[in-house]
């Protein structure tokens, strides 16, 4: 699939960051926060100037894939036939300081990814862009090839759509570490050593390859 | 551009628990002492500001920050005193006003309200907040506390305190109103937010490097300018440590501000700081250290780059030993400070 245009559905850090880094890489980019454009038309001219500031829908519709970059208490305000169809980047974390309390926005028999992918049971769902902090993802973008380029890990059960996002990661500045499971998104993240870390290709596929001997994982393999 | 003789520089500390020599941990009622000998000696060096953090953790001495800044107050006479931040959140605004106001009315005008949502969950369920509520609950809370700093009585409504009906607070500064800053991070709501209240605003830059808060002060400037508010030159604080020697300094630092973020990290489930990490936040991103040439080079380029009115650097973060604090101050105030306003006077003769 060519992707040519970016929809990003969350006008906050992380979503602003990856509006910055997509527009540079050449892409048309929209972005809607939870309101109504005039809520974030100011924000997104004077930070990330060339974005389209929209609402959810009209981002959607004009997409060729979806980034959920909003909270991840938030995300079931989101219709989910809004994205029926739709090749959709999950880059959400649970995080405290937006929502609150961890059981009531995660089950804790599944990981995150796999509830979103639930949720939305008609999109297809990858996750990335997650475990780097916003500001990483902002200074550690890179060329190819640039011996300074860090790593994102990429994941989800359709093999076409992973490729696709990795392609698209890889448009953005990053390396990717690639697997085709999204249940595997688990290893990146709150308590793994690889949330909030940005790493080379070669340590964060260490990491992954090797990720029942990190503390995190033994944890994990111990709550199965 | 700058304005160099209007610059104000500040220290600032969460109350971390100080070290003796042999690495044992002083108790946190010795760590508040230290505090108020040091806000003595940065009022004698001739610093502007003295910050004090508000936290509800072990690791942390101080939950009442303006008790230890009143005490400050009876051993200093020019030095401003700061709160750093109020969690004005979980906090309730009536009492945040009388407690600065008798902090002014005391120290004779030097009280300096810094209010902020804070970066710690503690002070919510300790004093019976939903963290769901965090945004609504700073909102909510900073409109109020605006209408009692204009000391006139006061009618308010809303969902987390008691109603106010045509209520006086007590006691009335002699200025007329307390100043205040507003304390943010790195996202465009709070920034927004900051421009709509009128406050002064203190951003926390404590990760990456200093120039990517460029369009956003640009965004605090347009943002005032389409709200009809005033906009005042913006204060930055950071992460620091200073000593004689560049390389001490840096191994001081790698261990104590480690140690700091990583304890924190555990909580958040991020991970921990690695060397690299630490050594680009020194070379180009948020932490200033070194001996006083470097760190002052580094603090002149921050304020001429973001048009700064005040850098705070905030001292003292994981375990360091009284000396090593003491010496950081006195180096700040003595070799930095100077050198970083003869750097910015030079620019701007040359500009
Ligand atoms: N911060 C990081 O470094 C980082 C890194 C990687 C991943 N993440 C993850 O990325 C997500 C966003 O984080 P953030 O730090 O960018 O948060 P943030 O700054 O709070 O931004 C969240 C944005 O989502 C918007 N939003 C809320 N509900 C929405 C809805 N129904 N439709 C569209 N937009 C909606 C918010 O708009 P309103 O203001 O209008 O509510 C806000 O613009 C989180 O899941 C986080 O865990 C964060």
């Amino acid at each position: 699939m060519t992707i040519k245009r970016v929809g990003i559905l969350g006008a906050g850090k992380v979503g602003i960051t990856l509006a910055g880094l997509a527009l540079n890489a050449g892409y048309e980019v929209r972005i809607s926060g939870s309101g109504t454009v005039d809520k974030i038309a100011l924000t997104i001219k004077m930070l990330v100037p060339g974005v389209i500031a929209a609402e959810n829908d009209e981002v959607v519709a004009n997409s060729d894939i979806v980034i959920l970059a909003l909270p991840l208490s938030r995300y079931k305000n989101i219709a989910a036939t809004l994205l029926t169809d739709k090749l959709v980047i999950d880059a959400m974390n649970y995080w405290w300081e937006t929502d609150g309390i961890r059981e009531e926005v995660l089950a804790p028999d599944s990981t995150s990814s796999e509830q979103v992918q639930a949720y939305f049971k008609d999109s297809t769902i990858v996750k990335t862009f997650n475990h780097m902090g916003y500001h990483n993802l902002q200074e550690d973008a890179r060329p190819q090839g640039d011996p300074r380029r860090k790593a994102l890990f990429v994941t989800g059960n359709d093999h076409t759509a992973v490729d696709d996002v990795a392609h698209f990661v890889d448009t953005l500045g990053f390396d990717q570490v690639i697997h085709y499971n999204i249940a595997a998104g688990i290893m990146t993240e709150p308590g793994s050593p690889l949330f909030g870390a940005s790493l080379d290709y070669q340590t964060l596929k260490h990491t992954i390859d090797h990720f029942d001997q990190t503390e995190f994982g033994k944890k994990i393999t111990a709550a199965k | 551009m700058v304005n160099v003789a209007k610059l104000e520089f500040g220290i600032e500390t969460f109350g971390d628990i100080v070290a003796n020599e042999d690495g044992s941990l002083k108790s946190a009622a010795e760590s508040i002492r230290q505090i108020i000998y040091e806000g003595k000696i940065a009022d004698q060096y001739g610093i502007n500001v003295i910050g004090v953090g508000e936290h509800h953790r072990p690791d942390y001495s101080v939950s009442s920050p303006e008790t230890v800044l009143a005490a400050i107050a009876a051993v200093t006479k020019q030095i401003k005193l700061a709160t750093a931040v109020t969690v004005l959140s979980s906090d309730d605004p009536v009492r945040v006003y009388e407690r600065f106001a008798t902090l002014d009315g005391l120290s004779n005008g030097r009280a300096q309200v810094m209010l902020g949502r804070g970066s710690f969950t503690e002070s919510f369920p300790l004093f019976g907040y939903d963290l769901t509520d965090y945004d609504d609950l700073f909102n909510e809370k900073l409109e109020l506390y605006g209408q009692l700093r204009q000391e006139k009585p006061v009618t308010w409504s809303g969902k987390f305190r008691a109603a106010l009906k045509n209520q006086e607070v007590y006691p009335k500064t002699e200025h007329g109103e307390l100043e205040t800053y507003i304390g943010i991070g790195g996202s465009p709501e709070s920034i927004i937010r900051a421009a709509r209240s009128g406050y002064k605003v203190i951003l926390a830059i404590i990760g990456g490097q200093a120039d990517r808060f460029k369009p956003y002060l640009d965004l605090y400037h347009e943002a005032a300018k389409q709200l009809n508010m005033p906009v005042y030159p913006v204060a930055v604080h950071s992460h620091g440590f200073i000593a004689d020697n560049g390389a001490e300094a840096v191994e001081v630092a790698f261990k104590n501000i480690k140690a700091n973020f990583d304890r924190i990290g555990l909580t958040r489930g991020w991970a921990p700081m690695s060397r690299e990490q630490f050594d680009n936040e020194t070379k180009v991103g948020s932490f200033y250290v070194g001996n006083p040439e470097t760190v002052a080079q580094r603090i002149a380029r921050t304020i001429d780059l973001l048009d700064l009115g005040r850098f705070d650097l905030v001292y003292g973060a994981g375990n360091q030993t009284a000396a090593q604090r003491e010496r950081m101050i006195e180096l700040y105030a003595t070799k930095v400070i100077p050198r970083v306003k003869e750097i910015l006077q030079a620019k701007a003769v040359a500009k």
